[in-house]
Formats: C-alpha cells, sequence, structure tokens
C-alpha cells in the first residue's frame, strides 16, 4: 500500500562480505522503493540479507556499490562523523535482543539518544517520560533492564528509538524473543506508531504473523527481491 | 558538557565494582607513595632554598673536623668583597643521652645574627642571650623536642670539648628561642664564643670554620678564590664555598635515598599503567555490543573514544587525588615528630600540581589503546558479537 512519496530508495545495492579467502555477496544488485509513511516487513530465510539491506537502510553498514538514498540524501556517500549524525537524527533501531544498557534504568536508557542533542536535563526528562508513557512505562522509569520482563524491555527498546523523534523506525526481528502474547503487544505498539504518528516501520521478521501486520511484506532471497506484496 | 554524560561514566564504573575498587586502590598507593617521596625531597631540599646565596664557609682545606687559627678573621675581614666574618665550631652536643646528638656551635652573637637575618625571635629574649656569656639561642624544633623554655637551665655535653675544671658538661641558660622560615632549619643551638673559649680546656686561638658575608652574591665565586689563596702553602690551608654549595652537597649524600624513592614511585607508576590499561581494555571488551549499540544511537567514533578516555581519566584521577590526599594529611599528621629531623616534611604545591598533571597523563596512556579499539570497532561487528 502506498501512501506517500518515496522516502528509501534504494538501485543496484550490492553488499559483499569477507569470509576468510571467500567472498560472500549478500545482496546482489537489489533495488527498492519505501514509501513515507509505509510499515513494510522484510521477509526470507536466513543469508538472504534482510538484515543486511536494514543495516544499510539505516546506515550502520556500508554498501560495496549501487545508491541508497533517504529523504533525497544519498546515505552511502556520507562519511563516518556524518553518517553517524544523521542516525541520531533519522532513524530509530529496534533490536531482537532489546540491547540496552543493563547498568543503566529503563529512563537512563531511554535518555541516551539524547545526550547527543543539545538540550537541557529538564527538556530530556520530559521528552524520556513522553516516550516511556507513550510505551505505557511510566511506572517502570527506574527499573533496570534486569527488573524488566522481555516484553518490557522492548518496550524501552521501542521509547529509546523514537524518543528523538525520527522519521524511519527499523526494527530487527522485534517479536523474535518473545512469547506470543509480548509479541502482539510490541506489534500493537509499532502499528500505532506507524498509524498515529507517522513513522516509517521497515521490520525484518521470520514470523508470517508479525508481517500480518505491515502494509507490505517485501520478500528478499539470495540477496534479490523476490516477491512485493501489498 | 560532559556533566550529561556522567551517568553513563559512572555506570560504567559500577559494572564491576570489586575490580574498579582494586584498580582504584592500587593508584591510591601509587600516588600516596609519590605523595610521600616528593614530601622527603621537599624536606631535603629546603635547606638548600633557604641557605644563603650570599654567605660563604671557609673550613679547613683537609676536613671541617680540623680547625683553623682564630686570627684568619681580620686576615678574612680585609679581603675585598667582604662585609662580615665570624667564626664557628662544632660542640659536639648531647642532652641526657648521647644519642640525643644536637647541632650546637659557640658563635660571636651579634655577627652571627647579622648572618642569619631570616632568624626571628622576640627583642627582649634576644637582648637576654646577647647579655648573657652563658646563654644559649636555641631553634624552635630543638626547644620543643625537650620541652625547654625560656630561663631554663640545660646540662649540655659535649663529645669533644673539656672544660677546664676536667669535665664535659658546659651549664647554659635558654635565653632565646628563634624561628625560621618555611623549610628553615630550627634544629640549631648556639653559644657564646667568649664563654666557649674561656672555658675549654684545648684549642685556645682555634676556631672550627669561618661564615663569611659577601656585598654581592655574584662576587661569591672570586672572594672564595681570593680567601683560598691568602691562606694557600699556610700550615691550615682554607677551603671556601657557598652555604648553599655545602647545603647541596649534604644533599646529594643523603639524596640517594631521594634517587632510590624516585626510581621506585617510576617502577609503581609504570605498573599502574599496565594494570589500569589492563582494567580499560577488559571493561571495553566486555562492553562490545554496547559500543555498538552507543554508534548505532549516532554517538560518533570520536565521540566512543573520547568516552573511554575520560573514563580512563576519571578512574587515575579518582585515585590519584585520594592518593595525594593521604600523602598531604599523613605530612600534616606527622610534621611534629619529623620536625627535628626532617623540617619541611610536607606535600609541596608543586607536587601536587606534578601529580595532577601525572595522573591525568597516566589515564590518557591507559586508556589510550582501548579507546583506539573502541573507536574501530564496526558497528555490525560489534552487535553481532552480543
Amino acid at each position: 500500500m502506498s501512501v506517500g512519496r518515496p522516502i528509501v530508495r534504494i538501485r543496484d545495492l550490492v553488499k559483499e562480505y569477507r569470509r576468510g579467502a571467500e567472498v560472500v555477496r549478500v545482496l546482489d544488485g537489489l533495488s527498492l522503493d519505501i514509501e513515507a509513511g509505509d510499515f513494510v516487513a522484510l521477509m526470507g530465510p536466513s543469508g538472504s540479507g534482510k538484515s543486511t539491506l536494514l543495516n544499510l537502510i539505516g546506515g550502520i553498514d556500508r554498501p560495496n556499490a549501487g545508491e541508497l538514498e533517504v529523504e533525497g540524501l544519498r546515505v552511502d556517500r556520507l562519511g563516518d562523523a556524518a553518517l553517524a549524525h544523521w542516525r541520531a537524527d533519522h532513524v530509530g533501531f529496534v533490536f531482537q535482543m532489546y540491547n540496552l544498557l543493563p547498568v543503566l534504568s529503563a529512563e537512563r536508557n531511554v535518555e541516551l539518544p539524547l545526550l547527543l542533542k543539545d538540550l537541557s536535563r529538564e527538556q530530556r526528562a520530559r521528552r524520556v517520560a513522553a516516550a516511556l508513557r507513550l510505551v505505557g512505562l511510566s511506572d517502570r522509569a527506574k527499573h533496570r533492564p534486569r527488573e524488566l520482563s522481555g516484553g518490557q524491555e522492548q518496550r524501552v527498546g521501542i521509547a529509546r528509538a523514537i524518543v528523538t523523534d525520527p522519521t524511519l523506525l527499523l526494527c530487527d526481528e522485534p517479536t523474535g524473543d518473545l512469547d506470543r502474547r509480548s509479541g502482539d503487544e510490541i506489534l500493537n505498539l509499532l502499528q500505532a506508531l506507524n498509524r498515529e504518528y507517522g513513522k516509517t516501520v521497515i521490520m525484518v521478521t521470520h514470523d508470517p504473523h508479525a508481517a500480518e501486520r505491515a502494509h507490505r511484506i517485501v520478500h528478499l532471497d539470495k540477496g534479490l527481491l523476490r516477491e512485493d506484496t501489498a | 558538557m560532559i556533566g550529561k554524560y556522567l551517568p553513563l561514566l559512572s555506570a560504567s564504573l559500577r559494572r564491576k565494582k570489586l575490580r574498579t575498587f582494586f584498580t582504584i586502590a592500587s593508584i591510591v598507593i601509587a600516588f600516596l607513595l609519590f605523595g610521600l617521596a616528593e614530601s622527603m625531597r621537599h624536606a631535603l631540599e629546603a635547606g638548600v632554598n633557604i641557605a644563603g646565596a650570599d654567605r660563604l664557609l671557609t673550613m679547613h682545606k683537609v676536613s671541617f673536623t680540623q680547625l683553623l687559627p682564630a686570627s684568619y678573621e681580620n686576615r678574612i675581614r680585609g679581603i675585598a668583597g667582604v662585609v662580615d666574618v665570624t667564626p664557628q665550631t662544632w660542640f659536639g652536643a648531647w642532652f641526657k643521652d648521647e644519642r640525643n646528638q644536637i647541632p650546637a656551635f659557640p658563635v660571636v652573637p651579634e655577627p652571627f645574627l647579622r648572618m642569619y637575618p631570616e632568624y626571628s625571635m622576640p627583642e627582649d629574649q634576644k637582648q637576654a642571650w646577647l647579655s648573657d656569656r652563658s646563654g644559649i639561642l636555641v631553634g624552635r624544633a630543638l626547644a620543643d623536642a625537650y620541652g625547654w623554655k625560656v630561663g631554663d637551665v640545660v646540662p649540655l655535653h659535649s663529645a669533644i670539648w673539656r672544660k677546664q675544671d676536667g669535665t664535659f658538661v658546659w651549664d647554659v641558660t635558654v635565653r632565646a628561642i628563634y624561628d625560621a622560615p618555611q623549610g628553615g632549619d630550627t634544629r640549631n643551638l648556639a653559644l657564646h664564643q667568649d664563654y666557649f673559649e674561656e672555658a675549654k680546656a684545648f684549642g685556645k686561638g682555634l676556631v672550627g670554620w669561618y661564615l663569611v658575608k659577601v656585598r654581592d652574591p655574584n662576587l661569591a665565586r672570586s672572594v672564595s678564590r681570593q680567601i683560598d689563596q691568602v691562606f694557600a702553602n699556610s700550615p691550615a690551608e682554607t677551603k671556601t664555598s657557598s652555604e648553599r654549595a655545602m647545603a647541596q652537597s649534604f644533599v646529594n649524600q643523603v639524596g640517594n635515598v631521594g634517587k632510590i624513592l624516585r626510581a621506585i614511585v617510576t617502577a609503581v607508576f609504570f605498573t599502574m599503567l599496565l594494570v589500569t590499561a589492563n582494567t580499560m581494555a577488559q571493561s571495553v571488551r566486555e562492553r562490545t555490543s554496547e559500543i555498538g549499540v552507543l554508534k548505532t544511537l549516532g554517538f560518533t567514533n570520536t565521540g566512543v573514544l573520547g568516552m573511554v578516555l575520560v573514563e580512563s581519566v576519571l578512574v587515575t584521577v579518582i585515585g590519584g587525588v585520594l592518593g595525594l590526599a593521604a600523602a598531604w594529611w599523613l605530612g600534616v599528621q606527622f610534621e611534629p615528630v619529623f620536625r627535628q629531623y626532617l623540617p619541611g616534611f610536607h606535600l609541596p604545591w608543586e607536587a601536587i600540581l606534578a601529580g595532577s598533571i601525572y595522573m591525568t597523563a597516566l589515564g590518557l596512556a591507559a586508556g589510550a589503546v582501548p579507546a583506539a579499539q573502541a573507536m574501530r570497532l564496526r558497528i555490525v561487528e560489534a552487535l553481532r558479537r552480543d
């Protein structure tokens, strides 16, 4: 379902990894457009290149060839520092294993991306409180990750991803480590962020049940686009 | 600016509390050792720093235990550039027990006080000492050590000088107590030369050495040469050098202790560098995926480099400040104990400044390699190691 102008434009994208003497081509000239405000599920077997594609879109990895444009900006041409600043401003990541810092409380974890912004302590605290409220965890703000359930940890991860109000929300198997009920809660949350806050969500998943929540399902295999269904 | 990162830095330090504690504790000990060694060096060099550059010592060429004729005084006074001359002699004093050695010297009071204007005492005490031939002037540290007060009669024993009555006990009265500027030696005792000359059983007309004051410190070298030339080829040839040079030569003899201490501290610092670097390397290795997450969130490579370096410096500064504070506290606590033997034993400001530089440099050096590794870490690889 196309709901606006393309926010992500990918042309002939190639990504190779070196494994010893062997060169493995993970993405083999892939082209894809993703519209602003869309909710896209990337599916495919292991090694199909879906996580690699997500990493490239998020600017945490670099392609070997091809073009990658996000909001009209050639992300593949940015230097390391510029790419880091771009990530801080435009991308929110949600990881399968949550990747919270265990020594920090939930609110300190959510605050992390805001440390890079020119904000006062009060402004940061207000934004953190709003993000935690949005994911329904205001009462767990002072808790450390080990004091939270898996679902709650993932919700903290989502709060951290949205606290800077990014345009892109990139989720790598966000329900992969959760039971069905907690997974549904997370998917409801992602849907709400997409519908009510207009976030463009790109989600890597193995789970067809999770993929059903997306507007569009893109199947990858051996580094190429195999199927694109709305 | 760095304040907002403090919770993150402090959380990193609290991650392995025991390891952080032991690392900081060893840094505390390293800087405590450094502080004590510097206090010792300061005490040893204090005498050199306050020794007068315009005061010379003329002694027998063979040794200061060999005596010089009293008649040399007027001949030295006649040399151009000399403004004052006064004799002194090693008395070899002890009090109550031979182990209680006291640096005591018979002196001529008026020129002695002119020679040492830095010695201060109440005017009435000064007059009392000048007018009493058996009176003595004692330094504050010495008086405190034996509980002497003005007016006390002290039976001073001499290991060298026998009196005409055949005894070695010289009854003297404390008439004045002097103070000296910071680091000055107040362990000395001065008797009247007249009393000493009259009462001693031998060595009449002989003195230990001469203190010579020159008009200008720049003349010290040429005046020294002239004095020694005057008495060349005589039965008692002289050797003249500045008081500062004499003090420095004494410190150089004792100074080996300082050098040994400094070598130990250097070795300890080097060990601390390895220990802290190891701690930081472990800490960064354990946080590989977290560093990947931080970079994913937008922390730049240089930002991560800075964060690891600041963390490392924080560890060494906490340990260093505690160590120097402990050294300073010990200096204050033990100053009264050391006053008699090591006046000026305390942590000087220069050492605190040097210590601050060392602790920062230690932190930067220890954190350099782990910080560079963290900086170079690729996000995808870091996240994969989760």
